[in-house]
């Protein structure tokens, strides 16, 4: 599609969808959101600009192919489970700890979040894989 | 034991995982797929080794108890499939190495596998009816892809009847689900196990129990639920087969078992006598279908049905013995099927077909060949003193001991017609020279995990001793349920 406000809107709003994916992810825990909905949303907005420049640039700016990316959070998501075991816990058990922020706050990350991040990556990757597909077969 | 019970089914992710990062690279799949599985093997050992030793293991995950968390629990029987995964996933993928196409490994056939095998390794380990479904999809899913990866015409047309009634049986499944959780509002099943027997609803639990059986049946493909495997298997590449066939409708029946000697125990006689007639026509019908065909992938599809029906049998007679002789049935099935693709690929490759009709000459061109089918060939058809013949003589014993005559004399009939079966293969492919004159090619790789799988068979033949007393310790754990309960719901941390 050749469209100059698209493209010119695209470039905004990519930077701002993909800050609101990470942000739905993050917020997943205890609140909707989560990596699936993040990813989604990553998804959308990298196909979105798919739309306005074209599909190489998307592939380029991914760096990875998109099913890497794809193992890359499943390899993740895995690991994720894996700090529970340490100390004799069964696999998945969630492991936790408190950043001490200096304004006082507390930011708790654990291995939850690596699970969500991981699924979000598997999202983005799956996402991407079936839509630049499918989108290269229609420019042919 | 928490790691033993999670690696089966973590290392064949990770490898996937891995694999997809490595998605450019065909090579180096090929090798992560072979060591994947190797390790995947290794851990099953260790975990076999623990339950071996100490009984029956349970994990919890994310340390949240059952009957509501996510339980794995691994009995005998259990590790004992997960082994035999293993197994069969290594010589699949050791097979595949000499025999899979590029084009099917550029677009995933190696991660592919492993999924499937996480599947079957978490539908061997979960002790959840839901977590069953959902590994059931897991597996299903990746044998969706397999079974029509390649596109030829002859196997997207395998793939949509395969497809189709697999949908059909999940579909079945997941309404029983809904049904035995209206019931006894859980699925874990040991808790199921316990409120089932509180309960008495004999009308209810006989359905709930036909719908296992159904949905379960037509996975094992018995008889009349059949009829998708002999028209799916013989279009897909060896290697699949050989690994649908050694282990996809085996997870189907150790489903069975699981469900009818854990979940229903009592109060579902009309089950029981539906399970007789079904193992009888599964037997006939499945050989009979063998007669009648000439392409070797499809007499031996029908010879999985057949042998499926010898399974049945040991769980319908539920008598310590019959259910001993269904768990060494199951191994040396696993073993034997499996070899018995892999050796029909290698026939198609240095015949240049699956039919008999346009083979030949193997025996002159390839002894060596020929010997190692025959040692799968006579073990399916159960003689002495191959690892077949002490799964039917068992099998026989115990049917004669609960006075099931017409059982019996089915067994043994269908046994001489899968010897005629196995001598046609033997006498069109081995014995009679080539139609067009041709010198069969030599297959080189594809020997290595022949004579594996051909050796493991002659070792259970002569070792029967240990492997006997093994599946007869395996079915006293699956006849006192109330040991695999105890493990499940009290297990500490």
């Amino acid at each position: 599609m050749n469209s100059l406000i698209l493209r010119t809107t695209t470039g905004f709003l990519l930077s701002l969808l993909m800050l609101f994916s990470v942000y739905l992810m993050l917020r997943g825990h205890n609140a909707p959101g989560g990596g699936f909905i993040g990813g989604l949303t990553a998804t959308a907005a990298l196909t979105l600009y798919a739309f306005a420049f074209d599909v190489a640039t998307v592939r380029k700016m991914l760096r990875l192919d998109p099913l890497s990316i794809a193992g890359l959070g499943l390899a993740l998501a895995l690991c994720s489970g894996l700090p529970g075991m340490v100390g004799g816990d069964a696999y998945l058990t969630s492991r936790w700890a408190v950043l001490l922020l200096p304004d006082g706050a507390e930011i708790h990350l654990g291995t939850p979040l690596l699970f969500d991040f991981g699924v979000y990556l598997v999202v983005i990757g799956v996402g991407c894989a079936v839509l630049l597909t499918m989108a290269e077969e229609r420019g042919e | 034991m928490n790691l033993l019970l999670v690696a089966p089914i973590l290392l064949p992710l990770l490898t996937a995982a891995l694999c997809l990062l490595a998605w450019k690279s065909v090579r180096v799949q090929r090798w992560l797929g072979v060591a994947g599985s190797a390790a995947l093997l290794a851990s099953a050992l260790a975990l076999f080794a623990e339950v071996h030793v100490r009984g029956i293991a349970v994990s919890h995950a994310g340390e949240w108890a059952a009957p509501f968390g996510i339980t794995l629990a691994a009995d005998l029987l259990g590790a004992l499939m997960v082994v035999l995964g293993g197994i069969v996933g290594l010589m699949v993928s050791v097979y595949s190495l000499g025999s899979i196409d590029e084009g099917r490994e550029r677009f995933g056939f190696h991660p592919l596998v492993q999924i499937l095998l996480m599947g079957v390794c978490g539908a061997f380990l979960t002790g959840d009816l839901f977590n069953l479904y959902v590994w059931f999809e897991v597996l299903l899913m990746a044998s969706f892809v397999l079974t029509a990866l390649g596109g030829e015409r002859a196997q997207m047309e395998g793939a949509i009847k395969y497809v189709t009634l697999n949908l059909v049986s999940s579909a079945i499944f997941l309404a029983a689900l809904g049904l035995l959780y209206g019931l006894t509002h859980s699925l874990n099943m040991a808790d199921v196990s316990l409120r089932l027997a509180r309960l008495n609803y004999p009308a209810l639990e006989n359905l709930l129990a036909v719908l296992f059986f159904i949905a379960f049946g037509i996975k094992a493909a018995v008889f009349p639920l059949f009829f998708w495997l002999p028209a799916s298997y013989h279009t897909m590449p060896v290697s699949v087969s050989a690994l649908f066939a050694g282990l996809l409708t085996k997870v189907g029946v150790y489903a069975l078992i699981r469900v009818f000697t854990l979940v229903f125990r009592d109060d579902v006689e009309f089950v029981k006598e539906l399970m007789l007639v079904v193992a009888c026509l599964t037997m006939a019908v499945g050989v009979l279908g063998a007669v009648a065909q000439m392409e070797m992938r499809r007499i031996l599809s029908f010879h999985i049905v057949s042998q499926i029906g010898y399974m049945i049998i040991g769980l319908a007679l539920m008598t310590p013995l019959a259910l001993a002789g269904t768990v060494f049935y199951l191994a040396h099935h696993i073993i034997v099927k499996t070899n018995l693709f892999l050796v029909s690929g290698a026939v198609a490759r240095a015949t240049g077909s699956f039919e008999l009709k346009k083979s030949g000459g193997l025996y002159a061109a390839q002894p060596g060949l020929a010997l190692l089918f025959l040692v799968p060939a006579l073990s399916l058809a159960g003689i002495p003193p191959l690892s077949g013949f002490w799964g039917k003589y068992i099998l026989v014993k115990a049917g004669l001991e609960s006075g099931q005559v017409v059982l019996v004399v089915v067994a043994l009939a269908v046994s001489v017609f899968t010897m005629i079966s196995m001598m046609k293969i033997w006498s069109e492919a081995f014995w009679k020279p080539h139609p067009l004159g041709l010198t069969p090619a030599p297959v080189g790789l594809l020997n290595g995990p022949i004579a594996a799988m051909a050796a493991m068979t002659l070792l259970i033949g002569f070792g029967v001793e240990p492997v006997m007393q093994l599946a007869e310790r395996s079915a006293q754990q699956l006849l006192d349920p109330q040991s695999y309960i105890t493990a499940v719901l009290e297990a500490r941390r």
